[in-house]
């Protein structure tokens, strides 16, 4: 019997049931927003490869499990140490978990859980408006399930010392999570936000985030993302960002878990003189696969945008690098620059990269570059030749290659603690 | 002896490059070996080192009585083997220091000696760099990168003087080098010349030599060592350059 192409729509029923048999959160004006997002999900149903953003990741395999919700758990684990005056709020399985958290009254700052504000018109309004589910069967996903995560919320010319931290703990096999942040930082505020998404060890679970990052004119913020997801789970994020005049948004995103994951940032520059950072690392090795998809989208003049990912592919693993930048018609004086550098550890691991520069001004400075290869030969000989044996000599490199993306932090809590989870990873990469 | 190669021949892929070499070095003895491009003797320094693009088809070294050759690139280093490179490498991302405490410790594991810990290393470290001369801004950068030709080259005197080997080879340590850097990179192997430590100083040009006095000086050519000498012999080759060798070939031919 030939094989024809029947649409997988099993999979996208089993999540619209959920969502007409579940008791969601929030008022009349949030049920709006779900109802309409979970038709936008039915509609697109989820990615397959045949969309061209999602050519190299097949979620398939994965969408036969029939994750659900978990039921409320206790939970025992070690949690990674608080920055001195951090606040902290942590989810487990989804759910706040107000006893691992702590929270304190900061001047000029709100931190609560979500859930808290599903009743406010303003933050309501909100939801859906940075990270546009229209075209996005993940984004939609999330907007119509989310029941909680964390609103931040802090006022013009407020300044945060010490960071937010958002944990997300995945514990439940066959689970899934919804996470949903969202990020309105006023007129010159300044902070430092750091998601870490956290599962035990084999559990296979689903985690769908997203974080809306609201940074207005002056702004100066700091976002980190820490996936260190179970090696069996599912994973897709969504950071979506609007920047304002004269802004400041530096994000960090590395990948060292999941089986299979999906990372997506979306920013635009939408005031003059707005400068956004995109700093990432994947580490891989085993059968993961880790998926980039970047967008900066400049819409005004003046503004600019460094990125830099890395990555380091070892075992069978599979990484995909896809940077957009958009220069709009207005966006004149833009300057880009867009790197993405891997390096292969062994013959089975595969990278695709890819820029897509859509350019509409004239007057722009935008460049790109990927590279992909081994540690240097010459510079391994060199180490040995001073006694360094080759192991050694081969992770040295590989961790001097990585470092850049780990010393580059503020946060110091989180470069001492990623420094050698980097090396430990690094040594264990070969699996 | 602490070095006896004997008929040593190598190529590069299919090019033979060195076609019989013989040298002895002994502790306490400076040996200069000199010759046009092309000669074989960066090829040389590289066999010694354990550079993997070259294939040794035949002879054998012995250092201290062992088979150098079949020992892996860190086994030399860490039995007292040290080559000063020709092309430093540059390594982004691992300091200076980081890079010779890994090197200076791996050479001690090896050796069953106790690791140095961060401050006795850094004290070595400094004595040696207040030796050389070296700026110390230089310890703290990544290794090489940026350093300008002299502070490669400089670097790499630094890092002997802190793994003090037993043998030291230096390729063309004094290429690309004005006469100031030149001098100090003379003066830091100078200070580095010890009754237990041989040196082979590879060099195209005499005056390193001038500053640098070899007890013994060989000519290379086309894979051989076709002359052997004093330290004359550096000064007569400064005066009659390299042409004097194809003519001797034509000759022999």
């Amino acid at each position: 019997m030939s094989a024809s192409v029947i649409p997988a729509r099993e999979h996208e029923d089993a999540y619209l049931a959920a969502f007409a048999s579940a008791s969601l959160p929030g008022g009349a004006r949030l049920r709006r927003t779900r109802q309409a997002a979970i038709e936008r999900f039915s509609g697109l149903g989820f990615p397959t490869t045949h969309n061209e953003a999602w050519k190299y990741t097949n979620l398939a395999p994965f969408l036969k499990t029939p994750y659900q919700p978990a039921p409320p758990t206790g939970f025992s684990r070690e949690l990674p140490a608080a920055s001195p005056g951090a606040t902290r709020l942590v989810f487990v399985n989804g759910r706040f978990a107000p006893e691992l958290s702590k929270t304190q009254t900061l001047a000029g700052v709100k931190i609560s859980r979500f859930q808290e504000a599903f009743t406010r018109r303003s933050i309501v309004d909100r939801i859906g408006a940075t990270a546009v589910f229209d075209t996005n069967a993940m984004v939609a996903l999330n907007t119509a399930m989310f029941e909680d995560g964390a609103l931040i919320e802090i006022a013009d010319g407020a300044v945060l010392d010490a960071p937010v931290e958002l944990l997300f703990v995945a514990t439940a096999d066959g689970s899934v999570a919804y996470p949903r942040n969202l990020i309105i930082a006023g007129r010159e505020s300044q902070a430092r936000i750091v998601e870490t998404y956290l599962g035990s060890d084999a559990a296979g679970y689903f985690t769908a985030a997203v974080t809306e990052a609201l940074v207005a004119d002056g702004a100066v913020i700091e976002h980190y993302k820490l996936q260190e997801e179970s090696e069996a789970a599912l994973h897709f994020g969504m950071l979506a960002v609007r920047q304002g005049a004269s802004s400041n948004f530096v994000s960090h995103n590395i990948a060292f878990g999941g089986a299979l994951v999906r990372n997506e940032i979306a920013v635009v520059l939408e005031g003059e003189g707005a400068d956004c950072n995109l700093n990432g690392l994947y580490v891989t090795g085993g059968r993961q696969h880790v998926d980039n998809y970047t967008t900066l989208d400049h819409a005004q003049p003046h503004t600019t945008s460094h990125e830099l990912y890395k990555g380091v592919l070892d075992g069978a693993s599979q990484a995909v690098f896809h940077g957009r930048i958009i220069v709009r018609p207005e966006a004149q004086k833009t300057d880009a620059i867009q790197r993405n550098k891997n390096l292969l550890l062994s013959d089975g691991a595969v990278i695709n990269t890819k820029p897509q520069l859509e350019i509409y001004a004239d007057d722009v400075k935008c460049t790109h570059g990927a590279t992909v290869g081994q540690v240097d030969a010459d510079a391994i000989f060199y180490l040995r030749s001073r006694g360094i044996p080759l192991e050694e000599a081969r992770s040295l490199l590989t961790f001097a290659f990585t470092s850049q993306m780990i010393s580059s932090m503020k946060v110091e809590s989180v470069r001492e603690r990623l420094g050698p989870l980097l090396l430990r990873r690094l040594a264990g990469g070969g699996a | 002896m602490l070095l006896e190669i004997k008929n040593l021949q190598a190529r590069v892929a299919d090019k033979p490059i060195l076609k019989g070499i013989d040298l002895q070095v002994d502790a306490g003895q400076v040996h200069a070996i000199m010759g046009p491009n092309g000669s074989g003797k960066s090829t040389l320094a590289g066999v010694l080192a354990g550079r993997e693009v070259y294939a040794v088809t035949g002879g054998e070294v012995l250092y201290d009585g062992a088979d150098l050759l079949a020992m892996k690139p860190e086994e030399r280093a860490s039995a007292g083997v040290f080559m000063a490179f020709q092309y430093p490498v540059e390594i982004p991302g691992v300091s200076n220091m980081y890079f010779l405490r890994a090197a200076l410790n791996a050479q001690r594991k090896y050796r069953g000696l106790e690791e140095l810990d961060a401050m006795d290393f850094l004290a070595l470290v400094k004595d040696k760099a207040k030796l050389l001369g070296l700026d110390e801004t230089l310890l703290s950068r990544p290794v090489n990168e940026g350093f300008s030709g002299g502070e490669k080259k400089r670097n790499e005197i630094f890092q002997m003087a802190v793994l003090e080997p037993r043998l030291a080879i230096l390729d063309e340590t004094d290429s690309g080098l004005d006469i100031d850097a030149l001098k100090a990179v003379a003066a830091g192997i100078n200070a580095m010349r010890s009754p237990d430590r041989g040196m082979i100083v590879v060099t195209h040009y005499q005056r390193l030599l001038s500053y640098v006095v070899p007890d013994f000086v060989h000519v290379m050519h086309n894979g051989r060592i076709v002359r052997s000498g004093g330290k004359d012999l550096a000064l007569e080759l400064e005066r009659l350059g390299y042409a004097w060798l194809e003519e001797q070939a034509a000759v022999g031919s």
